[in-house]
């Protein structure tokens, strides 16, 4: 807050290195349209973010890793002090994983922050995929982002898996072994797939480098890439937000980048950071000291993978083998196909494909930057969970043998009860998330028509008692009735006027049936007119406000019911009402 | 931008209309107004808020001072409490040194930065339709210009040479990256006639005299060190033995010289998708696969009892030498592990 006319040798500086810079780049216009572009504030948006620190923190630990690690699959005899490993033959990758946790100072405190914050990128992205599934952020325009997205999970999943796979222990080992015969299952080609990524027999000698250069240059390249592409869509896209008064899909309401977001975000990223680190000083994680080098002999019950593998393994667990089958000579092994392979397909091809899914049943052409809350729109919510259901089922499934273990129970009984629960249990979950986005939206029409209770019992002269009812200031009514409830689609007729069969009826019929499943069970939101009619049909709580409430006591908005907009500013309003 | 501070309340008006006039819909109130903090009206709240996050930067410092102490008087040591202590403490103070920066900024930003929330105009992202002209019109000259649309040979050539030079980049990455592509190796193991079998890891011979009734023992070629790449071999050759009480044994007919009194040898690769089936389980002469729990009856030529696998474990058909040494008959009569496509096909 210099208020001198002769600027200090810092603004001095300042000013002369944006010149420099400017006269070469025009970096000026840059810095005018982008430094207080306004961003919407909520919780939620926090989780792409922490999907972004924890991938930058990544790629520092990673690189501080890389220096140390030996992508090599020599057969070495270890010398070092880890004594218990003394003369023990081992790869190179697995001994100078051994050298980076023991002798390397703060090379422990790398690879478990790298371990970590490899798990809390993959739980930011998922989670970061449900916020934009559940809020509706998809629409229009942002297919192709959501579809960028869907990417970076995939992406996400074959760097924490080729990394898991490096430092050449026991447990990772095992991981490669069941990828080897899970590609070999694939009819055809799959003993060539096999050769393909081991070099030849597995294990071989040529994996470890592989997944290194993998790991290190192609996966993480792609997915920065891909992060440069998704974050250039949020700023041509705009944010989202969530709906409230004064919120429209014509406008963003938020703060300005600089200097709010530039100090949040750079906040979060160390906190983000910091976190992950306070984890890895305390919470150790994948110690392969303990597990030893990769022996394609001995293997230890109850070992998991990474959280985000699991859904793989628990779909393998239920699967029975009959389902294998020889064809002729060849063999067709539907036992590991269905599970690795069709399962894991369908679920992720509809949830990359949903998007297109619901812009072809609702025939929305429209942007959309206001976010849906999630029960308004109850059959997307109901399927989002319907598919978290069956994944988290299947999570559960790879986990049989502890529950097992843990609960005393039947192995046997307990793969049976997921197996019928992987088909039943997403229905259910569909069926309860309906019926409760249903109730939601019944009890915001009750708020918005009766108020809400005040616990406050007033008996009327005759010797009633009632219950009296606050109404809903404008801004709670707003966010309560702001959303259209989709109806499904009505067609054209199969025949014109003249009784020819119109081109492209089936498609429209084809349309129109599975809009009626998706919006045939809803909930209006209220409208002046019933509104108003709740309260002049002489109901108790309309007499409230003028009886029970000085005006003073409702802060912002008064008399609920009785103030009504007028038609004219509603015919103005945002053009999405038609 | 606009600001949203001045008079953007709801409107409170009471209008009242005749019932049949009500609009469809509710309209937006409008932004609510802003409510101050603390620190907005109060110039004390203000001047803590500010001592709080140069406190929080300061923690951030000496947590890295405090990081740099540990990295020298601590090293990892030889043990494990000693590398974990190290750890520690390296780890607190990186934690601390960050979350101090990262606290503190969010804090400056929300306690003292500007709340106003503010709007910006959204644009359609379709281009106005003279733009979305001007640019048809753009590609039309281009074209035009390079005449690629009468030049059908020309069309033709340059399609074909583009499509056909990547074949100069991919034939050598696929023709060495599979290295001979001799998948036949799948059907062949260390396992011939004649060698001993010997304890996992030790590498020493059993004898039939040293298996008694209900014991296990992990089973490699004895010669297998002095093979190329003896994991290599390993991961297709490693067994499993068991000796039953032979009343307990069924046998098929045609594998009834496959054992040596109540000895059997099973490939230990599992037949789903390739873990060592490892677990065993004495009553029920079951063996359970860790990995997907493939259960196998060892009684019953490990024929699969549960779970995901479809065949039973290869059997390795064994003897005993002169010297009273476990002998292989010969290599499986069978590829070992997961199944594929031509397993079976000759
Ligand atoms: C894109 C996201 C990434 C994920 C999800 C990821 C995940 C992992 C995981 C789970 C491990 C096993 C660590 C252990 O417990 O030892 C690992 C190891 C490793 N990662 Fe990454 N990583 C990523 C990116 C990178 C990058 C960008 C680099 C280098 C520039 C890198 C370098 C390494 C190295 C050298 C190892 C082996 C170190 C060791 O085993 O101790 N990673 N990674
Ligand atoms: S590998 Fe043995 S059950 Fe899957």
């Amino acid at each position: 807050m210099t208020t001198t006319a002769t600027p200090t040798p810092v603004e001095k500086l300042a000013a002369g290195t944006a010149d420099y810079l400017d006269q070469r780049t025009g970096v000026g216009t840059f810095v005018k349209t982008f430094a207080r572009k306004i961003f919407p504030d909520h919780w939620s948006f926090l989780l792409g973010e922490i999907a972004l620190f924890s991938f930058i923190t990544i790629l520092i630990s990673g690189v501080f890793l890389t220096i140390f690690f030996v992508p090599s699959m020599t057969e070495v005899h270890y010398e070092g002090p880890w004594a218990a490993m003394n003369g023990v033959e081992m790869s190179e990758a697995f001994a100078s994983t051994l050298r980076l946790s023991f002798e390397v100072r703060g090379g422990l405190l790398m690879r478990q922050i790298h371990h970590w914050a490899a798990l809390i990128f993959m739980a930011a992205i998922v989670t970061h995929m449900m916020r934009v599934f559940f809020t509706g952020a998809f629409r229009k325009p942002r297919e192709v982002n959501w579809v960028v997205g869907f990417t970076l999970l995939i992406l996400g999943l074959a760097a924490g898996f080729s990394g898991y796979s490096l430092p050449d222990d026991v447990l990772s080992g095992n991981g490669l072994r069941i990828t080897d015969g899970v590609v070999r299952a694939i009819p055809i080609i799959g003993s060539y797939t096999s050769y393909f990524i081991f070099g030849g027999e597995f294990p071989g000698q040529d994996l470890i480098p592989r997944l290194f250069t993998v790991h290190i240059l192609l996966v993480p390249g792609i997915i920065l890439a891909l992060i440069g592409l998704h974050l250039f869509f949020v700023v041509l896209h705009k944010h989202t937000q969530y709906p409230g008064s004064g919120r429209s899909d014509k406008i963003v309401v938020g703060y300005p980048l600089f200097p709010i977001y530039v100090a949040k975000a750079g906040g979060y990223f160390f906190t983000v950071f910091g976190v992950i680190a306070l984890m890895a000083a305390t919470m150790s994680i994948n110690p392969v000291w303990n597990y030893g080098p990769y022996d394609p002999s001995p293997i230890s019950a109850g070992a998991q993978p990474d959280w985000y593998m699991l859904f793989l393994e628990g779909s393998l667990r239920l699967m029975p083998g009959f389902t294998e089958v020889v064809i002729g000579h060849y063999t067709l092994s539907l036992n590991v196909l269905i599970p690795a392979m069709v399962v894991p397909g369908i679920l992720f091809t509809l949830l990359a494909a949903y998007p297109f899914i619901e812009a072809f049943v609702t025939g929305d052409k429209r942007e959309h930057h206001v976010l849906d809350r999630p029960r308004n729109r109850p059959f997307r919510t109901a399927f989002g969970v319907s598919l978290l259901t069956a994944f988290f089922i299947l999570i559960l499934a790879g986990s049989n043998d502890l529950i097992a273990t843990h609960f005393h129970m039947s192995l046997n009984d307990i793969t049976w009860a997921f197996r019928v629960l992987i088909f039943f249990g997403p229905w259910f979950a569909f069926w309860v998330t309906k019926r409760i986005c249903l109730g939601l939206q019944r009890k915001d029409r009750e708020l918005v028509l009766h108020g809400h209770e005040t616990g406050r019992i007033v008996r009327f002269a005759n010797g009633e008692y009632i219950e009296v009812h606050k109404p809903l200031d404008a801004h709670e009514r707003w966010l309560r009735v702001q959303h259209e409830a989709i109806r499904p689609l009505e067609i054209e007729p199969a025949e014109d006027s003249r009784g020819v069969r119109r081109k492209g009826y089936g498609l429209d019929r084809l349309r129109q049936r599975i809009s009626q499943t998706f919006y045939e069970d809803r909930v209006e939101p209220v409208t002046p007119a019933e509104l108003a009619a709740s309260h002049s049909h002489g109901e108790h709580d309309a007499i409230e406000p003028t009886t029970e409430h000085a005006p003073a006591e409702l802060t912002g908005a008064v008399g609920g019911g009785q103030h009504l907009v007028d038609p004219q500013d509603e015919t103005t309003a945002d053009g999405r009402n038609r | 931008m606009t600001n949203h501070d001045a008079g953007h309340g709801a409107s409170n008006e009471i209008v009242t209309h005749e019932p049949g006039a009500l609009p469809d819909r509710f309209q937006d109130p409008g932004h609510p107004d802003h409510h101050a903090r603390l620190g907005d009206n109060d110039p004390k709240a203000n001047k803590k808020a500010e001592l709080q996050v140069v406190a929080l930067f300061g923690i951030s410092v000496i947590a890295t001072l405090g990081f740099l102490v540990a990295y020298f008087a601590l090293p990892p040591g030889d043990t494990p409490e000693s590398m974990l202590r190290s750890n520690l403490a390296l780890g607190l103070g990186l934690a601390l040194s960050l979350l101090g920066i990262g606290f503190a900024a969010v804090h400056w930003a929300k306690a003292l930065m500007n709340d106003h929330e503010k709007s910006e105009d959204r644009h359609v992202q379709r281009s106005s339709d003279e733009n979305r002209e001007a640019a048809v019109n753009v590609l039309k000259e281009g074209a035009a210009d390079s005449a690629i649309g009468r030049r059908g040979v020309l069309q033709g050539a340059m399609i074909s040479a583009l499509a056909l030079f990547p074949l100069a980049i991919i034939v050598p990455f696929v023709g060495n990256i599979g290295d001979d592509w001799n998948v036949s190796k799948f059907r062949h193991t260390m396992w011939k006639k004649g060698t001993k079998l010997a304890t996992d890891p030790s590498g020493r011979p059993i004898k039939a005299a040293d298996v008694t009734i209900g014991s296990v023992f992990h089973v490699i070629p004895e010669d297998l060190h002095e093979a190329e790449h003896p994991l290599d071999e390993k991961a297709k050759a490693v067994v499993l033995l068991v000796r039953l009480d032979p009343a307990d044994l069924t046998e098929a007919e045609d594998r009834k010289g496959w054992s040596y009194d109540g000895i059997v040898a099973y490939s230990k690769i599992c037949t789903h998708v390739g873990c060592p089936v490892a677990l065993y389980e004495q009553q029920t002469h079951h063996l359970l696969c860790p990995c997907h729990q493939s259960t196998f009856d060892v009684a019953d030529g490990a024929k699969v009892v549960f779970g995901p696998a479809k065949r039973p474990l290869p059997q390795l058909p064994i003897t005993v030498d002169d010297e009273g040494y476990l002998i292989a008959q010969s290599d499986f009569t069978e590829p070992v592990g997961p199944s594929y496509w031509e397993r079976l096909a000759r």
